[in-house]
């Protein structure tokens, strides 16, 4: 029932919205809790076990029972709390955790089986038969458990990801969080103040009290107004702290567009990562529950929730409310319901000394155990002494007391300290470095001591910063937190809550300990207590304290659980923003990018690299018919292909060539200008790095190359040896592997296609094979390169990268006319193994130079990286997996790349494994499969026959084990 | 003999213009790497100013359009440089999809795909950074109040693009709502 003239809703602003399909009509301001309880809805959800009726319990994001799904489609969001979900015109809602509708669940039946659905129920009933649990049992269940539904595809609501920065953070924007942020902004710091709820004020906004004369909302105001002349202050409205990580970087999600129609391009939530050089957590108290029978009808919720929707949201939760409380605090909230007209039923407060401070009817001594109303609240059952009555109520406000927000100190493991005085768990002294507490979150329940504490936060936050402090004034305010009792749980007849979101009673609590799970940690999983979206929030402490009370410790020896970040729940849509799809990973296009795609080339991805497999000539319907077309083309004409992505590092300084030397297993420094060398890298351990071949340009001046899928690890590795290993050396490198656009040009035809396009024709005098110089192509300059990795007679031309597209096709369109044209991966992949040339597939982190058979590489005249594990006699054993050739000599034609080699009569099991298969290939050179593979000793094994079996692929296949050199055996094409 | 014919990392994709903040390409005649040989920094540097009228750049500094690039390394864009002795001097002319952010606004774009502190105090103009841009390796200067120059691999221009895009269109989005 809405009030009058009350609250910070807009009553200007009307706002209609959805609930289960049913229009209702709110205001701005209002969440959709608050909106509902202004049209008399009640019932907000079911359980999740025993689907009972459920009704909102609190007012903030710790709520446990008022769990909805917000959104149509894909953009639906399970598990939205109803009490932080503002409402706008066209907001879709829809309750959760029910079949049929809600007010008529017929899962509700499982609460009649309630007294065999008790903890380790499911763990004790249903093993057998075995095989039923994942078949039958487990989807069953899950279909009567759980919370919302989910969508199956991505939202189309985007979120996005932030970084932000600050002297002091400040999170909370209540009384201790206002100060914090002011003191530390006239202090001169730079101050991020985060505030959950959509306004600033915490408390102030619930409780209506004076402020330096002031109503508690217009002092509120008038903060807000200097934090912001201030000039320093960002505030943070609508966003939540989740997290705190190492130095002092927090996690926070700030809700931009989820409390606002669908805006294009306008992110639902911020994901932000905030670097502070100190903080101060301002975050509050929880108020707690207290388990009695039947605790969880609708109507049961929070005091404080009660005067918070009474205050900020002008809406009672019923007509005649009763208050069950253990502290003063609690009787003033009778107070502001009598102030605003409600009808207050009773006060039932079990301390005997209690005083009532109004005009409302107080029952001392006296204790809730009960309650009736099928699907809300109608009456209370109370008991004092050996006394029982009823009492008619639709609302009972309940207070235990408060349970400080402390949950990021203990983000980093850091325990907290119970304090008996206010018995509730506090903050350790310094259990974050940098983070300083201050108010409720420290268990400082009274107003002017959390605006003083805030005041002394943000001093010690500035103070160590080494800022000079300028404190403002304390506002006067009241001192007084008022006295209490605790009462965890009463004693009664039926189910008493505790964990509202999971179900779980006292009694599965006290059968956990009974049952011998009596660490908190085994009881919280063993009952699944605190295991809800809500994470235990209004549960944990009630319900370690029934465990400590049925073990007969403590509670500070029975302990808390852990607390891990988030604090709420985040979607994971929102961490994730911006990484789907082509958010992934960025897309590196070579120059002739567009010139192979336009051509049709399928593209693959090499690293983060685009390459084209083939490029298909008009006609071509299978990729072989094209790839065996292409490795003619360059067998019998020229083919040009793309080789840019291979990584190139310039060398230079009196010691490149020592640098080289140290870092190739071959020697580099007695490299001529104008040669070229091919070199092979080992890592420390004595394994292959990575190959590939190195320029000298002119004296004291490399370009190395590296793999495609290696360069980053090269450069990386070449850093830290320059760095680490050899600063005495004096040398300097740099990656041009952007700079170069580079292209192979490869064929017999090769030569009379670049002396098409050089200034300066060359021939095998001036240029004969592993030579390199700088060349001038169409006018530009460039460089030349006679290297080949398809075994003929092929060069390497590069030109700066801005004039790759143009030299692409112009290439292609020569090649095209002496008869060849451009080919991709598969046919380059083709040509490599037709010619028994490694890549990746070969040195894949496990090969050596020996099991490559490149031993002969390892210099024996000087030292380099590798050197000493690579000459161990493990790593030059004869019976090691070796690189061979393979082809197929059977019934069966095929090769498969991953099948593995046993004997011909040996069983195809692990234990009879002698090696595998690394690279295949259609060779229409040779016109069969080739392989390479490495095999226990295969080089001498060369003219056996040996058996090739794919599990995977279900192929088996009788091979000859050959020389990993198919073609041209001596070179021949590629010098000639 | 065919003529070659140039283009820009961008490849006309920019400028594009979202809200008040703009991403324009900034081609250089020249972008050319820089690393003294050992003991030589000081005789470079003064070549350097010489040329281009900057010393050689302190870390996490530009100036006159000569940025600090790494440990004892630094672009000049500008101008093709003449011979420097006692230094490594390589041509990364074609290099980088070099492009500036300006506007109101321009920060809080960075500030959704850079994770450095962009604020006055830490970079102010003049300020560089190698840094990360999304997922890719950027050079990152402030060249105006709210005005910044990004440098990402040419082949990453069009991630590049995209990327910065993305943010000012939901940037923008937000100065509308609120």
């Amino acid at each position: 029932m809405r009030l009058d003239g009350k609250g910070l809703i807009d009553r200007d602003a009307p706002v209609r919205f959805h609930f289960n399909g049913k229009a209702y009509n709110g205001f701005k301001g209002d969440t959709v809790a608050s909106a509902l309880m202004a049209n008399g809805v009640k019932l907000m959800g079911r359980s999740f076990k025993y689907h009972r009726p459920r009704g909102v319990m609190t007012a903030g994001s710790e709520e446990p029972n008022a769990l909805i799904q917000v959104g149509a489609g894909n953009a639906m969001l399970p598990n939205v709390r109803a009490t932080v979900q503002e409402i706008f015109s066209g907001l879709e809602t829809s309750s959760q955790n029910h079949i049929g509708p809600l007010d008529r669940d017929l899962l509700s039946i499982n609460g009649l089986f309630a007294p065999w659905l008790s903890a380790g129920f499911y763990y004790k009933t249903f093993m057998w038969p075995r095989a039923f649990w994942e078949k039958v049992y487990e989807p069953a269940i899950r279909r009567a458990a759980g919370l919302g539904r989910m969508t199956r595809e991505a939202s189309p609501e985007e979120s996005e990801k932030a970084y932000a920065f600050c002297d002091v953070l400040v999170i909370g924007g209540g009384p201790a969080g206002l100060m914090a942020a002011l003191t530390a902004a006239r202090s001169g710091a730079d101050v991020i103040l985060l505030e959950e709820t959509n306004a600033l004020g915490g408390r102030l906004l619930s409780d209506g009290e004076m402020i330096d004369g002031l109503p508690a909302d217009i002092w509120v105001a008038e903060t807000e107004e200097a934090l912001r002349d201030t000039g320093r202050v960002r505030i943070m409205t609508r966003t939540t702290a989740t997290g705190v990580y190492d130095g002092l970087i927090f996690a926070a999600v700030e809700r931009v567009g989820a409390h606002l129609p669908h805006t294009a391009n306008l992110p639902r939530e911020c994901f932000w990562r905030i670097r502070a050089g100190q903080a101060v957590l301002a975050t509050g108290a929880l108020e707690r529950p207290m388990a009695f029978p039947n605790n969880d009808r609708p109507g049961i919720m929070m005091a404080s929730a009660v005067r918070t929707y009474v205050n900020r949201y002008s809406v009672t939760p019923g007509e005649k409310v009763a208050l069950f409380a253990t502290n003063d605090d609690a009787h003033r909230t009778a107070l502001e319901l009598l102030e605003a007209g409600v009808d207050v039923a009773a006060v039932i407060d079990p301390r005997e000394d209690a005083t009532a401070i109004g005009d409302y009817r107080l029952h001392r001594g006296a204790e809730v155990i009960g309650s009736k109303g099928r699907q809300g609240l109608t009456e209370i059952k109370v008991r004092h002494g050996s006394n029982e009555f009823r009492i008619e109520a639709d609302c009972l406000g309940v207070s235990g007391g408060w349970n400080p927000t402390l949950h990021l100190t203990c983000h980093q493991g850091a325990r907290p300290i119970w304090n008996p005085d206010i018995a509730a768990f506090v903050p350790a002294d310094d259990a974050i470095q940098g983070l300083h507490t201050a108010g409720a979150c420290q268990g400082t329940f009274d107003t002017s001591g959390c605006l003083r504490e805030g005041i002394s936060a943000a001093e010690r936050a500035i103070k160590a910063l080494g800022k000079r402090v300028r404190k403002p004034d304390l506002p006067m305010a009241d001192d007084q937190a008022g006295g209490h009792s605790t009462l965890w749980a009463v004693e009664g007849k039926g189910r008493a809550w505790l964990d509202f979101a999971n179900d779980v009673t006292t009694k599965d609590v006290k059968q956990s300990a009974a049952e011998g799970f009596q660490s908190v940690e085994h009881m919280k999983r063993y009952t699944t207590q605190g295991m809800a979206p809500d994470q235990g929030k209004s549960s944990n402490i009630g319900a370690l304290a029934v465990l400590a009370d049925a073990t007969g410790r403590g509670i500070p020896e029975t302990g808390t659980t852990t607390y891990r970040p988030p604090f709420t729940p985040v979607a994971l849509g929102t961490m994730g923003a911006g990484a789907q799809g082509k958010g992934f990973a960025p897309e590196r296009f070579t120059t002739s990018h567009k010139a192979v795609v336009a051509r049709g080339a399928p593209m693959i991805e090499a690293g983060l690299w685009y390459r084209p497999s083939y490029i298909p000539a008009p006609g071509e319907t299978h990729w072989r018919q094209s790839c065996d077309r292409e490795v003619n083309m360059v067998r019998n004409a020229v083919g040009v292909v793309d080789v840019s992505t291979l990584g190139k590092i310039e060398i230079m300084g009196p010691d490149a060539g020592a640098f080289l030397d140290f870092l190739y297993t071959n020697l580099f420094s007695t490299l001529k200008p104008g040669r070229v060398r091919y070199g092979l890298m080992l890592r420390e351990d004595g394994h292959v790095m990575d190959d590939g071949t190195t320029a000298c340009l002119a004296e004291n001046h490399y370009v190395m190359t590296t793999t495609t899928a290696a360069a980053g690890q090269v450069m990386a590795h070449m850093e830290f040896v320059a760095q680490g290993l050899r600063p005495d050396l004096d040398v300097r490198f740099t990656s041009v592997t952007e700079q170069w656009a580079q292209f192979s040009v490869a064929g017999p035809r090769a030569r009379d296609l670049l002396n098409g396009i050089l200034d300066t024709p060359i021939d095998d005098d001036t240029f004969p094979f592993m030579q390199c110089g700088a060349a001038r192509i169409h006018g530009v300059d460039g460089r030349l390169f006679r290297i080949s990795f398809s075994g003929e007679h092929a060069y390497e031309v590069a030109v700066p990268s801005a004039y790759g597209d143009a030299l692409y096709r112009d290439l292609v369109a020569r090649a095209e006319a002496l008869g060849g044209g451009a080919y991709g991966m598969e046919a380059l992949n083709v040509l490599r193994l037709e010619k028994g040339f490694i890549t990746h597939a070969e040195i894949y982190g496990r090969a050596t130079a020996f099991d490559i058979g490149m031993q002969g590489m390892l210099s024996k005249k000087k030292d380099f990286i590798g050197k000493a594990a690579a000459t161990r006699p493990g790593l030059l054993d004869d019976d090691r997996e070796r690189l061979v050739g393979l082809k197929p000599v059977g019934p069966v034609k095929e090769l498969t790349a991953g099948a593995h080699l046993f004997e011909p009569d040996a069983d195809s099991t692990r234990v009879n494994d002698l090696g595998y298969v690394t690279s295949v290939g259609y060779s229409p050179t040779l016109g069969h499969f080739i392989g390479l593979g490495f095999l226990k000793n295969g080089p001498n094994r060369i003219g056996h026959h040996i058996k090739m079996v794919d599990h995977l692929r279900g192929v088996t296949a009788e091979v000859e084990i050959c020389d990993p050199v198919f073609f041209d055996k001596d070179g021949g094409r590629a010098r000639g | 003999m065919a003529n070659l014919t140039a283009k820009t990392a961008f490849d006309g994709t920019l400028p594009i213009e979202i809200g008040a903040v703009s991403l324009t390409e900034m081609t250089h005649d020249s972008i050319t790497w820089i690393a003294p040989h050992k003991g030589q920094m000081a005789k470079v540097s003064r070549a350097l100013d010489k040329q281009v009228g900057a010393d050689f750049p302190s870390p996490n500094t530009h100036q006159n359009g000569v940025v600090w690039f790494g440990p004892e390394q630094a672009l000049v864009l500008s101008k093709g440089l003449k011979r420097i002795a006692g230094a490594a001097v390589v041509d990364q002319s074609s290099a980088w999809a070099v492009c500036a952010l300006q506007g109101a606004g321009a920060a809080d774009v960075l500030a959704r795909l850079v994770p450095i502190d962009l604020r006055d105090s830490t970079f102010a103009v003049g300020a560089a950074a190698r840094t990360l841009l999304g997922h890719m390796n950027c050079v990152l200067m402030r060249t105006g109040l709210e005005r910044y120059e990004v440098m990402a691999f040419r082949s990453m221009a069009a991630t590049c693009a995209h990327e910065i895009e993305s943010a000012m269109t939901m940037v923008a989005a937000r100065a509308e709502t609120h």
